[in-house]
């Protein structure tokens, strides 16, 4: 099967004055389609530049990026635009909704700027889909400010989805929220994992990384370590579990 | 990407920040309302001066006697006496084209009827005199020639006359005395209202000129010749013939004419150049109020483009071209230029109909004006708006996304 992600000696090379900064080095991997990967790496380990890389932000310095087998490290501005489009879906940690816009324009935003021409009506349909998946088509018409941080990433990951990307790429998608919203974000992470979307997810927190399938250690701009997650953790289990932990705390008091 | 979905999306930014948007819009607002209103007061102003140029007769040649030098004092045009009546009937008799001539006298005099009395223009004229000025009657009719000829005591009153004298009192047929000489008033003309010197043109005693100098004044020069060519395109070659004629009787070589001779059309452009110098000094000061208008239009397009770097960040995160940004703040800035220009068309229009309304003034809003009004707001916003939008669109996803 044709990886989704090939990345062959994959460099990143900052210059502010004289000094050199290799943000990323020499990296090469592949993530194939249907992986839930996570990057994850102290502050200063290149894990945004390579996040940066991989969403067609920035383009490397050296090396080949291949993405669904197309070549992208070459592409101009324009042509990168267009494929962040058409194959990626962002997910960000301060989920970037536009404010005192409502959740469903939110969502059409990527289909507004795509080069298929969509009428009113289908643009609608579509954005109501995602929000489907999501769980949030009851609050479409709600602006991001009437909304909890949850469902404001929900928002954001309908959004991801709407134009039907090959790839989601999460940055610290649970990182401005409590813990159990953020159980609740992995899993609707996992479920779209399970329907067979890619997906790529940096964080620091490696209890969230347990909900992944694969981890991927970054130190110094260099992947250090590159494993299969043994005892996965379930979104579903885990907020099962919480609610039991609370029941019982009532019970108790 | 869609241009009706960046305009909606355009009006919804503006719509966040009502206020704002309503203060960066008025200095545009301003500057079209004043432009709007002044071409309006201009041309209404220039329409009644040509209104007034038009009562001044129909294809009117005036000649004036010359100046006389009396002890070094010289005086104006029209007091040295060197035009006769001779000429007049010289001009009437050898220019085919000058189709009525008047000869004229003008003095100031005490009138007065039963135990009213009034201090008033009294000019002398021939009947001619009514149609050159085109000057209707209200009542009764002109003089005769036969009265010309016999030097006959009747006279022809205007409005003002009327009032004074004469108040609700019906004045035709009854004895006016000029200067203790009693004239019957055998007509009354209709109101003319101001010249274009804004003199009460309805204060006027009207005789026959042969009446005037003998009875009245005790002179033999005239003052004036009134002459109506036969069509507008007639009145410089009169002039020329008159100015032939008249040389030719008074035995003048080179130019040290002893008469002055003027047309209607020097006139109307002395009059509307004024009010024309008046409407372009105005409109030049409320164009800089346009152009005002446009740098408070790029001050808060830059400032919006710095307030929504990150939305910027998320458009071109999620495939926005630079040059949709670019259009997007382009058209933001458009629209608010051009509602600005719309608003300032229909507050100019009103404020021109509110001073016609209230201060009589009289105004005619141009279409021309309001076109190239909103044409040039319109402008203004793709002008003063680029540099802002271009800076937007140049941003760095990266660092536009990471702006806090």
């Amino acid at each position: 099967m044709k990886p989704v992600i090939e990345l062959q000696n994959i460099e990143r090379t900052y210059s502010s004055g004289e000094v050199e900064v290799r943000a990323v080095r020499d990296v090469s991997l592949k993530i194939q389609p249907g992986e839930f990967v996570a990057i994850m790496g102290a502050s200063g380990s290149g894990k945004s530049t390579m996040m940066n890389t991989l969403g067609c932000l920035d383009r490397p310095t050296g090396g080949t990026y291949l993405l669904d087998g197309i070549d992208v490290s070459k592409l101009n501005r324009d042509e990168l635009a267009d494929i962040r489009n058409q194959k990626i879906g962002f997910v960000f940690q301060g989920f970037n909704l536009l404010s005192r816009t409502s959740a469903i324009e939110n969502v059409e935003l990527p289909m507004l700027y795509s080069a298929k021409r969509l009428n009113t009506r289908q643009l609608r349909e579509k954005g109501m889909a995602a929000l489907e998946i999501v769980g949030l088509a009851p609050r479409a018409g709600h602006y991001p400010n009437q909304l909890s941080g949850g469902q404001q990433q929900r928002v954001a990951i309908a959004r991801a989805l709407c134009n039907e990307p090959s790839l989601l790429l999460a940055d610290e998608p649970t990182g401005n929220l409590d813990s159990q919203t953020s159980i609740e974000i992995m899993g609707v992470f996992q479920k779209l994992n399970d329907g067979g979307i890619t997906i790529v997810m940096v964080t620091h927190e490696l209890d969230i990384a347990r909900y992944t399938t694969r981890n991927i250690v970054m130190r110094d701009g260099q992947v250090v370590s590159d494993t299969a997650v043994r005892d996965r953790l379930y979104a579903t289990e885990e907020l099962r579990r919480l609610a039991e932990a609370h029941h019982a705390v009532q019970l108790t008091s | 990407m869609k241009i009706r979905a960046t305009l909606v999306m355009a009006l919804r930014a503006l719509r966040r920040n009502k206020l704002r948007t309503a203060l960066t819009m008025l200095g545009i607002i301003i500057g079209v309302a004043a432009v709007i209103a002044m071409v309006a007061i201009g041309n209404g102003a220039t329409t009644q001066v040509e209104n007034q140029i038009a009562a001044l007769g129909q294809n009117v040649v005036l000649v004036f006697s010359g100046s006389v030098t009396q002890g070094g004092v010289r005086a104006g045009w029209g007091n040295a006496g060197t035009l006769k009546i001779e000429d007049a009937e010289a001009i009437l008799r050898e220019i085919p084209d000058a189709v009525e001539v008047s000869p004229e006298v003008r003095t100031n005099a005490q009138v007065g009827a039963e135990n009213q009395n009034w201090y008033t223009n009294v000019q002398g004229e021939s009947p001619g005199y009514f149609e050159i000025r085109n000057w209707q009657f209200a009542e009764g009719t002109s003089f005769s020639d036969q009265d010309v000829r016999g030097a006959t005591k009747v006279a022809v009153i205007g409005a003002t006359v009327v009032k004074q004298i004469f108040g609700a009192d019906d004045p035709l047929g009854q004895i006016l005395r000029v200067k203790g000489v009693p004239f019957q008033i055998v007509g009354v003309l209709a109101a003319k209202g101001m010249s274009v010197m804004g003199q009460d043109q309805d204060d006027v005693v009207i005789m026959p000129y042969t009446s005037c100098m003998k009875r009245i004044m005790g002179v033999t020069n005239i003052r004036t010749i009134n002459i109506e060519a036969s069509t507008p395109d007639k009145i410089v070659p009169v002039q020329d013939e008159v100015t032939t004629l008249l040389r030719q009787r008074h035995k003048i070589q080179g130019d040290n004419d002893d008469f002055n001779i003027h047309n209607q059309e020097e006139f109307t452009q002395a009059a509307t150049s004024t009010s024309r110098i008046l409407t372009v000094l105005v409109v030049s000061i409320a164009s800089v109020s346009l152009l005002v208008g446009g740098i408070g239009i790029m001050n808060i397009m830059l400032v919006s483009v710095t307030e929504r770097t990150r939305e910027i960040g998320i458009r071109m995160a999620v495939g926005a071209h630079g040059r949709d940004i670019l259009l997007q703040f382009l058209i933001e800035a458009t629209s608010l230029s051009s509602m600005g220009g719309i608003i300032g068309i229909a507050l100019g229009i009103g404020a021109s109909k509110l001073l016609s309304m209230f201060a009589q003034w009289p105004t005619l809003v141009s279409p021309l004006s309001v076109v190239l009004s909103f044409m040039f707001s319109a402008c203004v916003g793709i002008f003063f708006g680029f540099y802002p939008a271009r800076k937007a669109a140049a941003l760095d996803p990266i660092e536009a996304l990471r702006y806090e």
